[in-house]
């Protein structure tokens, strides 16, 4: 079996997001970089699935020479071969484009990517992918397994769930249930320098849409501090203040 | 030309936000001077549809056929998108749910059209340009995106737009799409949901606890406050990590981002990675015994107590609130 993983470089979680250029860019000044946390799910699972040689994992990132220890860092955890399509990623159309212009010549039978990158939250990378490459997807995966030729998979749904089968070859966008994060171990970190990183270059695709502007959230007003002794007040003030019950 | 809204249904009966959906397309209809068609897909009775007219929608339009009677899709997709051409819609809405997040971007990509997903705001205009707001980085930012091209798919965010009353006479008509054996290739096997409880990604009030809890043994009073308000749980993420509480009840920017009205937030400290997913909230409480706990900086109400003191009042409290 063949597997791509779609790894997006997202800013580490207890990023401060500020923007400049008038608001029109994030500002990724002192930013750390990380594996988005939804594709660490995806890679790992990946890894999972190809022990004892049973499938190779490629791992592919569209973005520019600076997302490389974060490709580094996957290859550490246990994928085979990366792919870098060198091009600032503009949005998941763009994204969505060069991985499937990667992936259409390459056969692969299974496709992962997070269930969306905690940075632009699009859930849209894996809908786009399977809709270029005419194949099945699944957005949000609690559980996959594999069985031959088939997938089965748990899709997590309002109040719920629903168990799918897919036949392969599909796309996947994990979410947590699908598999535990890996650490790199010392021998991963030593094998990944010599393992195949190749970089190639972007398709034209046309823009459709384009962030303009950013705002902060208006922020609260100070905390009104209620008595323990006076829940009724809190009651009181839910209902004729800030009329939400 | 037209707008075109995706309306779902659970068990036949729509969701809020297929309401929600409803009277954001006729906003939008309003905006471009173009009639409001609605899509319905699979097995709802009459009555429910003709709730749509209620909402502004002029035409509904339903394909009932076997083979689409679950949710599929590809197959609900490709529906999607021939109603969209045979109607010329140059909008079409559907709300930013789990399954319209998946749809979306296949809508989209057959469409040639422009993506706005996770909308919180009705669409500006100024010439043939249209920008929309969405949150970004996990709700830390609200990003305004321009829509390039002359068709868009909006996927709009639960709760975040109060679906209004505009009664039309609505005409229902059916249609036949043509599917294709590549649509119909995923099987659902089975479908478990828990009827009982409201769901979390389109509640109105979510009560939510965080490890100040201490056990899963103690989650009885949490569910009950959730029960007296109509309210949805939710947990952080080190409770669900333990499995104190299914997965799919995780909030925060590696879980779900909510955007109640009401957020009840117990013995959670606020990490910024919980806040992201619900600082969107309309109104916070926050319930902790540390009275430096970070969430009160961000929390609209807040009580310093001790949760297993404060719940339980809080809930008797709410119970005479609804007996009057
Ligand atoms: C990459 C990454 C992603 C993350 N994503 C998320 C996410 O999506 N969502 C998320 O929630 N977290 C996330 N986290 C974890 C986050 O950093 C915090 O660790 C977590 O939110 C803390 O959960 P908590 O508030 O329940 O627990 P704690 O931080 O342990 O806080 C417990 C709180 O309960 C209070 N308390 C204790 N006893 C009582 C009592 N009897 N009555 C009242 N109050 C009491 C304490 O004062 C304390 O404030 C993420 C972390 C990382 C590194």
């Amino acid at each position: 079996m063949k597997i791509l993983v779609c790894l997006s470089n997202v800013p580490d979680t207890t990023s401060k997001i500020t923007f400049t250029d008038n608001n029109t860019r994030f500002n990724n000044t002192g930013v750390q970089y990380i594996i988005n946390p939804y594709d660490e799910i995806a890679l790992a699972k990946a890894v999972e699935l190809a022990e004892g040689g049973k499938a190779t994992v490629t791992v592919i990132h569209v973005g520019e020479a600076d997302a490389e220890p974060t490709i580094r860092k996957a290859l550490a955890v246990g994928a085979d071969e990366a792919v870098r399509v060198n091009a600032f990623a503009r949005d998941a159309w763009f994204v969505a484009h060069q991985i499937a212009a990667f992936a259409k010549s390459q056969q692969f039978d299974l496709i992962l990517t997070g269930r969306e990158s905690i940075d632009y939250n699009g859930v849209q990378v894996q809908g786009f992918l399977g809709e270029l490459l005419a194949i099945p997807s699944v957005s949000i995966a609690k559980s996959l397994q594999v069985n031959g030729d088939e997938i089965t998979v748990e899709r997590e749904i309002e109040g719920g769930k629903e168990v799918l089968s897919v036949s392969l070859p599909v796309v996947i966008g994990t979410a947590e249930g699908v598999a535990e994060p890996k650490i790199p171990n010392m021998r991963g970190i030593m094998t990944a320098r010599s393992k195949p990183l190749q970089v190639i270059d972007a398709i034209d695709v046309p823009v459709l849409s384009k962030i303009v502007h950013y705002d902060t959230p208006p922020s609260r007003g100070a905390v009104q501090l209620i008595s323990k002794d006076d829940l009724a007040q809190l009651v009181n003030l839910l209902h004729t203040e800030a009329k939400v019950i | 030309m037209s707008v075109l809204v995706y309306i779902e249904h659970v068990d036949g009966a729509f969701k809020k936000s297929a309401l929600e959906a409803v009277s954001f397309a006729k906003a939008v209809g309003t905006l471009v001077n173009q009639p409001v068609y609605a899509l319905s897909i699979g097995e709802v009775a009459q009555s429910e549809l003709e709730k749509i007219g209620k909402y502004g929608a002029e035409k509904l339009i339903t394909v009932n056929q076997a083979e689409l009677k679950q949710f599929l899709n590809q197959a609900y997709a490709s529906v999607i998108a021939e109603v969209a051409k045979s109607v010329e819609a140059e909008t079409v809405v559907l709300s930013n749910s789990f399954s319209g997040k998946g749809m979306a971007p296949r809508i989209a990509a057959k469409l040639d059209a422009a993506l706005a997903d996770g909308a919180i705001s009705l669409p500006r205009l100024s010439g043939t340009a249209w920008t929309i707001q969405k949150t970004a980085f996990s709700n830390k930012a609200i990003a305004t995106e321009e829509l390039t091209g002359s068709k868009r798919v909006i996927a709009l965010t639960p709760n975040s737009f109060e679906p209004k009353e505009e009664p039309t006479s609505i005409t229902i008509e059916p249609y036949q799409p043509s599917l294709s054996p590549d649509d119909l290739s995923t099987v659902i096997k089975d479908i478990v949901r828990a009827t009982n409880q409201v769901s979390l990604p389109e509640a109105e009030i979510v009560v939510s606890a965080g490890r100040g809890m201490k056990g899963p043994e103690n989650w009885a009073m949490v569910e009950e406050l959730a029960r007296v308000l109509g309210a949805a749980t939710a947990c952080s993420k080190p409770v669900s990590d333990a499995g104190w509480r299914p997965h799919a009840e995780h909030v925060g920017q590696t879980g779900l981002a909510v955007t109640p009205k009401l957020y009840i937030a117990i013995g959670i400290s606020g990490a910024i990675q919980h806040l992201a997913g619900v600082s969107s909230s309309k109104t916070i409480v926050v319930i902790n015994k540390d009275p430096e706990a970070p969430f009160f900086k961000v929390a609209d109400y807040g009580i310093v107590g001790d949760a297993f003191d404060v719940v339980p009042q809080l809930i008797e409290a709410f119970k005479t609130y609804k007996n009057n």
